[in-house]
């Protein structure tokens, strides 16, 4: 009768924040393909990690934790950092890797020697920025679920506004280019959608772990189909499935971050597409060798 | 101004660098209209950043570019490019049809989706490739042959009047080759003007009519029969070319 009692945990609560997660899901799933595509996973790792400092500052400066400034804050933040990635790469001799490693820790230490500057002072309001670094959805109010919904429905209707210029810029940048796209401006669109994915998944899944909901999701959809559409639709169908499930697991059982939980769900949607995906997957993969060499042994014997 | 004076393509003292080692020194080339001309040097001679630069996608440390005497930014619209092959991602989730439809989005402009017409477009660019029968497969499941096909049909749909082409014929079999030999010299018939970096010496003189020798300095450029001579290839391979005319 195990599931009966995590049914009846379903309450209202727990509801808003299934919500949220599955809508965050839902938006870093979808924009994360383009990520995964550009072969730029890590990007969101670094977007992520150098968001931290942005959080702290905006609580040094507010002295508030209303959630919207606190995202504001860190998008900021990771915003700034992504600039500093692309100038880096732009106007040294310094290679992308390079730079992503650099900006990344540099980033996140300066988060956490803020962080940890603020939990000495001992500000009766500083509990709860802790959930930016491993994620808690339990903390997840009405608000912040309306705040994700329409921050992220943004978003994802200006991806779906400039479908065509974002498919081109990531399949072919210097034809689109050459036929009068400006790159640059596209690239800093697409560049911030995914800072906006980001910073709304930070106080659910955390700095930490978010990348992952930008690349499990939308690797696992790869496996499934060859067609862009329907990749970046099953990349956010998967999202939001990873993270309701974390989310429910993790607010039942006790003090769990959610951050882990979701990724260790969408790590097992991974999985599972890598093995069992039709054509792109390794049973599959493995039926057709063997079919393969039955033909050719066929072939072979009868001369 | 006389028609005949009028160039297709004029590069005047174009020096191009990256960090401080020049990759175009001070190039001048004429190119007059329907021409098919192949841009022929040695590895690192600035064949593909000429192209590029001539594309406005990288930016000349001096000299200036026009199109029918117009800067590149106004005549984009009858300018058609065919990349490098491996420039791309050959494992987008895409077929062939919508990799082609991808010529017409500079037409449509910004936000309007490729429709009918479009596909009707890309359809019989397809059939000039001879790829009609693989407009729904997959990009990833192409040889190198039916790729560069592929990338010639998207170019085919921008309905230009200059084409830039980057290596069309690296990596490709015989039976692409003649297709494509065929389909450069339609393209000049309906006075075109086709400019092609290309690397095999010993069809130069078959497949063009103008040429360009170059290595980071222009050698020569002219007609094949005037310019293609053992004499400025020794000094554009710097002698070490045994040639074979």
């Amino acid at each position: 009768m195990e599931n009966l009692s995590i049914l009846t945990h379903l309450d209202y609560t727990l509801m808003i924040v299934a919500i949220g997660a599955a809508l965050l899901g839902a938006v870093s799933g979808a924009l994360g393909s383009y990520a995964v595509l550009r072969r730029q996973s890590l990007l969101g790792d670094a977007i992520s990690h150098a968001a931290l400092p942005g959080i702290a500052i905006a609580f040094l400066l507010t002295g508030s934790k209303t959630p919207l400034i606190l995202v504001l804050g860190a998008a900021i933040a990771g915003w700034l950092g992504t600039l500093l990635i692309l100038s880096i790469v732009r106007l040294t001799r310094i290679k992308y890797d390079s730079a992503l490693g650099i900006v990344l820790s540099t980033f996140f230490g300066f988060g956490l020697v803020l962080h940890t500057l603020i939990q000495r002072t001992g500000n009766a309001n500083q509990a709860g920025l802790d959930t930016f670094l491993f994620g808690q959805a339990a903390t997840l109010l009405e608000r912040d679920v309306l705040t994700i919904g329409i921050l992220g429905g943004i978003a994802l209707t200006v991806m779906l506004i400039f479908w065509k210029e974002l498919k081109l810029l990531v399949f072919d940048e210097g034809f689109a280019a050459s036929i009068g796209f400006p790159i640059r401006t596209l690239d800093i669109l697409l560049t911030s959608l995914l800072v906006v994915a980001i910073v709304l998944g930070l106080q659910a899944v955390g700095a930490v772990l978010m990348s992952a909901m930008l690349v499990a999701p939308a690797v696992a959809a790869r496996q499934w189909t060859d067609r862009l559409r329907l990749m970046v639709f099953l990349a956010a169908c998967f999202g939001a499935l990873a993270g309701v499930s974390g989310t429910i697991i993790s607010s039942t059982a006790s003090r769990i971050p959610t951050g882990p939980t979701i990724v260790l769900c969408a790590t097992v949607v991974v999985g599972f597409s890598i093995v069992f995906a039709p054509n792109r997957g390794l049973v599959w993969d493995r039926i057709r060798q063997q079919r393969n060499r039955r033909n050719l042994k066929m072939e072979t014997s009868r001369y | 101004m006389q028609a005949a004076e009028q160039k297709a393509i004029q590069v005047t003292d174009l020096t191009v660098a990256y960090q401080d080692k020049p990759v175009l020194w001070d190039i001048d080339l004429d190119v007059p209209p329907g021409v098919l001309l192949a841009i022929v040097g040695p590895n690192g001679a600035g064949k593909t950043t000429l192209i590029k630069a001539v594309l406005g996608l990288v930016r000349p440390a001096a000299g200036n570019v026009l199109i029918y005497d117009k800067p590149y930014d106004a005549q984009r619209r009858i300018v058609g490019y065919v990349p490098q092959r491996g420039s791309v991602d050959w494992d987008f989730p895409t077929n062939v049809l919508d990799v082609v439809m991808m010529g017409r989005y500079g037409a449509l402009g910004w936000i309007r989706r490729p429709g009918k017409k479009e596909r009707e477009l890309a359809m019989q660019a397809l059939e000039k490739v001879g790829m009609e029968a693989y407009t729904t497969r997959q990009i990833s499941q192409l040889s190198g042959g039916q790729q560069q096909r592929v990338f010639l049909a998207r170019a085919l749909v921008q309905d230009a009047t200059v084409y830039l082409m980057d290596e069309p014929f690296q990596g490709v079999d015989a039976t692409t080759e003649r297709a494509i030999v065929t389909l450069l010299q339609e393209l000049r018939a309906d006075g075109k003007t086709v400019v092609v970096v290309h690397h095999d010496l010993q069809t130069v003189t078959d497949y063009f009519d103008w040429v360009m020798l170059l290595n980071i300095r222009r050698i020569a450029s002219g007609p094949v029969d005037e310019i293609f001579t053992s004499d400025n290839l020794r000094e554009t391979y710097g002698g070490r070319v045994a040639f074979m005319k």
